[in-house]
């Protein structure tokens, strides 16, 4: 029986039968929706839980020694990953040397000089695309100017080629962390006399400095990983080199040669490299999150 | 102590102005510099393959063969599983996505937030060849053995699914390829989807809250709502991701020269065929060039994506 | 504190009678001391934001080693005046100055004039306090590495010496090389004043200094205000009706980009001539 009360000029009551009959669909869809949901999470964990297990079991099982202080040698000989941890270092380092200044640069352009003007948001819509393009392209790109030419692979062709990855992500964090700077303290450093450039690398640059550092330390871990690009220009080297003008091995790209191969000891080689690579990236992004936290 | 103020002598001059003059100037310079990079990449990648474009025409986008014998090629069977591998990841990567980001922001009890969305941002760091080695090794046996024939079986008899979900099961394969693009787009999404749904004013939230509505009925009527053009970009900008995703494809796509049927087809992607083609492409080789043309084609195509993307992500710097 | 709430209160009943109180005389007696020379002449000033007119042909003289307190209701355009006379709108596009502010028998608005070298004369102090991500010493000394080469000892000495002006030496003599966002808020405004002192300006303008502060961070700051007159001539913009009435010499009212009156402090807080100014100072606007 309904319990509605009619009374002349009131509001219509609500049918209490109606409204709970709808409450309790409307409750079970939510909790149906909401279980959907933490499925949807407990994949995505599991899916990471995999990939980390798989990583470390047969990448700890293949780790020894003989990986730190054999080169590359053929299937069978007892070989290691010497030549690919120094090429990649090599590689890395020289990339985010040549790339984070020129990135620190425009990205000072970008929030300094440029804030509204066309050339401005050219730049920024440029180093955008940049950011997310495809990195064999760049691969690809670094080939037909610095191999082709020149005949030959090269390890500084695959610094370049890193160069340019490392590039938009400073670009983008320098400008982020120097926006976030408050106008009053850049007027202060004015008001004392400073000139523009000495405000910028005197007291913005100081003031932005975790900012800055955890976007160059999250671009060396984006690199450090990358293989496409190294495929077209430092190509890989099997034997010693850490001459820049010679092909370079890298960590990455002996991974590639060797997990697709038919050899155990090669593919036990390829594991214990991803172990390494994954254990540098995520080390790196953890400081660069937790250390670099910025302090209230 | 107090000192009575001596005159000031000042050293202070001009030399102010040349310091800003070089400074301005050396970030203008770099930045136009990095305009310069964007021109030089695509004018390389489209002087590169012109001579596959003046060999084949314009009909060396959809041609689909690939005949290193006879010397021609088409960039039909890559482009093809580019589009149809991303695709497919998106389909398989949003939902799931979406689901890890209503989680993270609405249902998680707040102590398990921070420890979660770190876990999504480490998977989304993991370099994608790690990807490909653990879907070689762990997920192509999974499916080989154990997923492709259950779904054989199931759409045996059925019309158009038979089709495609039928053909050997190797493990490898176009369905493969697109389900390790999906986990490795899945973390990116999810992140930008969390952060654009931290982005809605609480206030909104608590007044559809307070006139009863579930968490799901909040999320539908008012999240969702208020952000969907930067979940579009943020999906957009997973699509311009999984485009040019070379390593996590190679290693699972089979590598083959013509068109799948089959979702358990080998196939290839314009990464895929350039990665794997390379090797044995000689220099000056109409081969070599056409890889370049793929590359163009690609490059254009993420452009596309990405720049779209932008668009919906940043709407005040358009 | 109470003077200042006594006077005030004494000050809104100012129309029929006016009852002497100690700080009444001291304002009296400050009074007796006539206007001196002007450092800074403003004439016929006007400013623009874009197209729209934020300062109305202002004249105001600046006397030399004095307080000049500038009030009015907010948006009026006391910080704008402020801000041209050492020229920090030249940061912003869009904003420009018409006029003369005459300095030494030179135009301050010229475009000829050296930047770097006008605000090592003509300092500012903020409302928020913005100590530089250094030292304290490193703070201090930013400023004079700009304009003058020091050898270490004179260094330590001009750190001391402004620290000490600013009333901050006896607390930050011994932590000299630790960060100066450890400093508590009144410690970093003084810290900012002394930065400001150290490059030996002739000018300091002080933009509403202590709004952000606390009650007794405040009283320190104008009685530092009170002692730096000595050797600077001072302008200083404030909200607070009672802080000019403590600390300056010559009192400015501004509305809507007018000037309306300016006169010695006395005067304008007991007998103002314009109707609005004693509007604005009697509370019934503000």
């Amino acid at each position: 029986m309904s319990s509605t009360m009619m009374m002349a000029g009131a509001a219509p009551a609500r049918d209490a039968r109606v409204a709970r009959a709808l409450s309790r669909r409307r409750r079970i869809f939510d909790r149906l929706v909401k279980g959907l949901c933490i499925v949807a999470t407990v994949i995505g964990l599991m899916l990471l839980a995999s990939i980390l297990f798989t990583l470390f079991w047969r990448g700890f099982a293949s780790l020894g020694l003989h990986v730190f202080t054999n080169i590359t040698r053929p299937p069978g000989s007892h070989g290691g990953l010497l030549n690919a941890i120094v090429g990649s270092l090599i590689q890395t380092l020289l990339g985010t040397v040549i790339g984070a200044p020129i990135g620190l640069l425009v990205g000072t352009f970008l929030a300094e000089y440029a804030s509204g003007s066309a050339l401005g948001n050219a730049v920024r819509f440029v180093s955008d695309i940049l950011l997310s393009a495809p990195s064999i392209l760049i691969g690809l790109f670094v080939y037909t100017i610095l191999v082709e030419p020149f005949g030959g692979f090269s390890g500084i062709a695959g610094c370049v080629a890193l160069a340019v990855i490392v590039v938009p992500i400073v670009v983008r964090t320098t400008e982020d962390m120097l926006r976030l700077i408050p106008i009053a303290l850049r007027e202060a450093a004015v008001a004392l006399g400073a000139p523009k450039w000495r405000m910028i690398v005197q007291v913005c640059y100081r003031a932005a400095l975790d900012g800055i550092a955890t976007g160059v330390l999250l671009a060396v871990a984006r690199v450090a990983g990358e293989t496409a690009p190294l495929l077209f220009t430092s190509l890989g080297n099997l034997n010693w080199s850490v001459s820049l003008s010679q092909p370079m091995a890298s960590l990455p790209v002996t991974i590639y040669q060797y997990a697709g191969s038919a050899f155990d000891d090669w593919v036990d080689l390829a594991w214990a490299g991803a172990l390494l690579i994954t254990i540098g990236v995520l080390a790196l992004n953890i400081v660069a999150r937790v250390a670099l936290r910025p302090r209230a | 102590m107090v000192q009575t103020l001596a005159p000031a002598t000042r050293t202070g001059g001009r030399h102010g102005g040349v310091g800003d003059a070089i400074f301005a100037g050396t970030a203008r310079g770099l930045g136009c510099f990095v305009l310069l990079l964007l021109s030089a990449i695509i004018v390389s990648l489209f002087i590169g393959g012109l001579p596959s474009f003046r060999a084949f025409g314009i009909g060396f986008l959809w041609d689909t063969t690939w005949d290193p014998v006879k010397q021609q090629f088409g960039a039909g069977v890559p482009v093809f599983g580019t589009l149809v591998t991303s695709i497919l990841a998106l389909l398989l990567a949003v939902p799931l996505a979406f689901g890890i980001a209503f989680y993270l922001t609405e249902i998680a009890p707040d102590w398990f937030r921070r420890p979660v969305g770190t876990a999504i941002e480490l998977l989304a760091a993991v370099p994608s060849i790690i990807y490909g080695m653990w879907g070689f090794f762990v997920i192509v046996p999974i499916m080989g053995q154990y997923v492709m024939p259950a779904l054989a079986d199931t759409f045996a008899d059925v019309p158009v699914l038979g089709t495609l979900f039928g053909g050997p099961p190797f493990g490898t394969g176009i369905l493969t390829a697109a389900l390790i693009l999906a986990v490795m787009v899945i973390p990116f999404i999810a992140a930008t989807m969390r952060d654009v749904f931290m982005t809605v004013p609480p206030v909104f939230k608590e007044s559809a809250y307070g006139v009863g509505c579930t968490t799901w009925e909040v999320m539908r009527s008012i999240v969702i709502p208020y952000t969907r053009v930067s979940v579009m970009g943020g999906i957009m900008l997973g699509l311009g991701r999984a485009l040019g995703e070379t390593m996590a494809v190679t290693f699972v796509i089979g590598n083959a020269d013509r068109i799948a049927t089959s979702l358990f087809d080998p196939g290839n992607t314009i990464a895929s065929i350039v990665a794997l083609e390379f090797p044995e492409s000689p220099a000056g080789s109409l081969k070599l060039s056409s890889l370049l043309a793929l590359g163009f084609i690609l490059f254009v195509i993420s452009f596309i994506v990405l720049a779209i993307s932008r668009l919906l992500l940043r709407p005040r710097s358009a | 504190m109470n003077d200042a709430a006594g006077r005030s209160s004494q000050i809104r009943e100012a129309g029929s009678e006016i009852r002497q109180t100690p700080a009444m005389a001291t304002m009296q007696a400050r009074s007796s001391e006539a206007l001196s020379e002007p450092r800074i002449s403003i004439r016929g000033l006007d400013f623009f934001y874009g197209s729209n007119r934020a300062l109305k042909g202002i004249d105001l003289d600046l006397p030399d080693c004095q307080v000049t307190g500038m009030i009015g209701p907010s948006g009026c355009g006391k910080s704008t005046l402020l801000r041209v006379l050492n020229r920090m709108y030249d940061l912003y596009p869009g904003q420009r100055a018409e006029g003369r502010v005459m300095m030494d028998g030179a135009n301050v608005l010229d475009p000829g004039i050296d930047l770097n070298q006008l605000r090592s004369r003509i300092g500012m102090v903020f409302q928020k306090p913005t100590p530089f991500p250094m030292t304290i010493y490193d703070n201090i000394a930013f400023g004079v590495k700009l304009h003058e080469r020091l050898s270490k000892s004179a260094m330590d000495e001009r750190v001391e010496w402004s620290l000490t002006r600013a009333a901050l030496w006896d607390e930050a003599k011994d932590r000299l090389g630790t960060s100066a966002m450890g400093l508590s808020g009144g410690q970093q405004q003084r810290l900012c004043i002394a930065r400001t002192i150290a490059v030996r300006p002739e000018v300091i303008l002080f933009d509403e200094p202590t709004s952000a502060l606390d009650p007794i961070s405040t009283l320190k700051i104008e009685e530092l205000i009170d002692e730096l007159k000595r050797d600077f001539t001072i302008a200083i913009v404030t909200h607070n009706m009672q802080q000019a009435a403590r600390c300056a010499d010559q009192v400015a009212f501004f509305y809507l980009g007018e000037m309306v009156e300016v006169g010695s402090a006395t005067q304008m807080f007991t007998a103002p001539r314009q109707k609005r100014t004693q509007e604005y100072i009697t509370g019934r606007f503000g």
